[in-house]
């Protein structure tokens, strides 16, 4: 067995330019493949990540102004989300399955001492980080409580970056924060993904509601949904929401100005449609260059089998068995593909390890990428390198066969 | 050791052409024989057959007593391998490997571990006085030097005839007896030779000179 390699060997070192070339359009083949299919992959997790703030079965709904005469109202009147709004959604739908009333007041100074920072008074339920990734890490504390809601609790739950700008090193921790004026004790700290928006700093509904809103009313709904899947669905649900809402506020159906819904799943769903359009286009692409590196195996087994049928024809008189032949082109095919094919693979790999892994860094500078971890599963990257190999087999394979019938006599003149 | 008995061989490109018409022949061991003839005689043909390069379609050829007819492509290797030694004009050397592993090739397909294929072939090179040579390339070589090469790879077999296919074609005169030497004296150590040739002072330094016209033997020469 060990005598096979020595042969090769002592081809593959003898016909090093046609080695090369065989093996760099394996190479580049796959290294090609990788590379679309990790730009591609990029491509589809950074739009995924644009959405992975927000639960996807989500939607938000605000209130607005009505653009129709409705009822005998005059249009331009402006609609108010009250409370006893989001029990009354609840109790008409059933796939609603939270309702979170949310209150923003933008543009507060926080300050601590010296330090001071801007953010907005976001107040909020104690379900709220269902519907938003919002995470308090233990050891961080705690999220806003029903207790801080019944008895309107001057407290916050600080971003990560906001308690690192008013603190420092020291723990936040039941410290106390002024925000414009009124100081605020903080319960927690929360972690999120988002990067380039000033972070929000969340209190207790209630208290938001006193200090900011006492007219009761509230910025916006987040709704958790269950159950609808489709675009379709999905607009039937904010049809059916528009229409039971417009009952007790007066608007109409048809009215989109009244309140706006933004719906995270249709939004994702159409997003996904495009991306997997995207991701067919790519592997019609990469499946292409496949092609092209395996009939550039092909051609270059062609042509060296060709080459070497004198050589062979002298092996077989000598009294080399047909099938030997066969194995001696077969092995050097294989050995060559392999070899070129993990070299390709690895470089292709390490290409978009690199690439993923500078996005990574300069992603906490530049924000938001729209590519983001562009690589190729490894099962996908080992496959495509399998199917060039077994490919470059086949491709020395036939012209092998075709070679070994060839009668020694003829194989002898063909010089 | 040969025995041909109405050997007939017929090539069908394009409109057949019957190029031996019922040859028959005997070669007896240890000798050394020429077989000459015009081109297109059909010498090239015999000795093809004579070599289990091609086969034939009718008679029948024994080679030690053994019949070679409808041979399946590994039996027809396994002999050519085993009882069989080339020569050519052309020396159908491996062009990549070097001496010693031109001359071990037939080795390697008896299955003999390459340390001892390389000992044997650095023996035979050193009869054929090509000992500091072993690790040239064949371009590196004379024409005289790389026959001599094949010579040496046609030997380490251990075959039961040596087929030479115009030997000396492709060598100047002086390099041409060295080769007919090196011939004479392998057949004086018992080996049959059969030698194709045109040239007349080749062939008379045989034991014996079939002529062959028109794909059928004509005079045989017993020379000495």
């Amino acid at each position: 067995m060990w005598d096979i390699w020595q042969e090769i060997w002592g081809t593959i070192r003898k016909n090093k330019l046609r080695t090369f070339l065989t093996g760099f359009s394996v190479a580049w083949g796959i290294f090609m493949l990788i590379i679309l299919l990790a730009a591609g992959n990029g491509l589809k997790n950074g739009v995924k990540s644009q959405f992975s703030w927000r639960a996807k079965n989500s939607l938000m709904m605000w209130p607005g102004r009505t653009s129709i005469p409705y009822n005998g109202l005059p249009k331009n009147r402006s609609i108010k989300f009250r409370p006893g709004d989001p029990e009354y959604l609840k109790g008409q739908h059933e796939q609603i399955k939270y309702i979170l009333p949310v209150i923003e007041h933008r543009g507060d100074t926080l300050s601590v001492g010296k330090e001071y920072t801007y953010s907005s008074m976001v107040g909020v339920t104690p379900d709220f980080p269902k519907s938003r990734n919002v995470e308090v890490k233990s050891g961080n504390g705690r999220f806003i409580n029903e207790a801080d809601i019944l008895q309107a609790r001057k407290v916050v739950v600080i971003h990560d970056r906001t308690a690192e700008v008013l603190f420092r090193h020291v723990s936040p921790l039941g410290k106390y924060v002024k925000v414009n004026n009124i100081l605020f004790q903080v319960v927690g700290i929360y972690s999120d993904d988002n990067m380039n928006q000033s972070p929000y700093t969340y209190a207790p509904l209630s208290t938001i509601q006193i200090i900011y809103h006492p007219e009761w009313s509230y910025d916006s709904f987040d709704m958790l949904i269950d159950g609808v899947n489709s675009v379709k669905d999905n607009e039937i649900l904010e049809r059916k929401i528009r229409e039971s809402l417009g009952r007790i506020k007066d608007f109409s159906p048809d009215d989109n100005n009244a309140v706006y819904i933004w719906n995270i799943l249709t939004n994702y769903l159409q997003t996904q449609g495009i991306f997997n359009g995207i991701s067919l286009f790519i592997w019609i692409i990469g499946i292409g260059t496949l092609i092209a590196g395996v009939v550039g195996v092909s051609n270059i087994m062609l042509i060296t089998v060709k080459e070497r049928t004198h050589e062979l024809g002298i092996r077989k008189a000598l009294g080399a068995r047909p099938s030997s032949i066969l194995k001696l082109v077969v092995t050097e095919s294989i050995v060559i593909t392999l070899f070129f094919g993990y070299i390709g693979m690895i470089a292709g790999i390490g290409i978009t390890e690199l690439a993923a892994s500078y996005l990574s860094i300069s992603g906490g500078h530049m924000g938001r990428s729209i590519f983001m971890n562009p690589t190729v599963e490894l099962p996908i990257a080992v496959s495509a390198t399998a199917v060039l190999i077994v490919a470059g087999v086949l491709a020395g394979y036939f012209p092998a066969r075709k070679a070994v019938k060839i009668k020694p006599i003829e194989a002898l003149r063909n010089e | 050791m040969i025995r041909l008995e109405g050997i007939n061989k017929t090539y069908y490109n394009g409109s057949p052409l019957h190029v031996l018409k019922g040859i028959n022949l005997q070669v007896e061991r240890g000798e050394l024989v020429s077989i000459m003839g015009a081109s297109g005689s059909g010498k090239s043909t015999l000795l093809n057959i004579l070599g289990i390069l091609d086969d034939y379609d009718s008679g029948d050829y024994y080679l030690n007593n053994v019949l070679i007819k409808d041979l399946s492509e590994n039996k027809a290797a396994e002999y050519r391998n085993r009882m069989i030694g080339f020569i050519f004009q052309s020396f159908n050397l491996i062009s990549f490997k070097n001496a010693m592993e031109n001359v071990a090739l037939p080795l390697y397909y008896q299955n003999i571990s390459r340390k001892k294929r390389n000992i044997l072939a650095l023996e035979y090179l050193d009869r054929m006085g090509l000992k500091e040579h072993a690790y040239h390339l064949p371009s590196e070589m004379s024409g005289g030097q790389k026959q001599r090469v094949a010579i040496a790879r046609a030997l380490i077999s251990k075959p039961q005839i040596i087929l030479a296919d115009e030997p000396t074609g492709a060598l100047d005169s002086e390099t041409t007896q060295e080769v007919m030497d090196l011939l004479k004296e392998v057949n004086r150590e018992g080996m049959t030779l059969v030698v194709v040739t045109h040239e007349r002072d080749i062939a008379m330094q045989t034991h014996k000179i079939v002529h062959i016209k028109d794909g059928i033997i004509g005079e045989i020469e017993m020379m000495k």
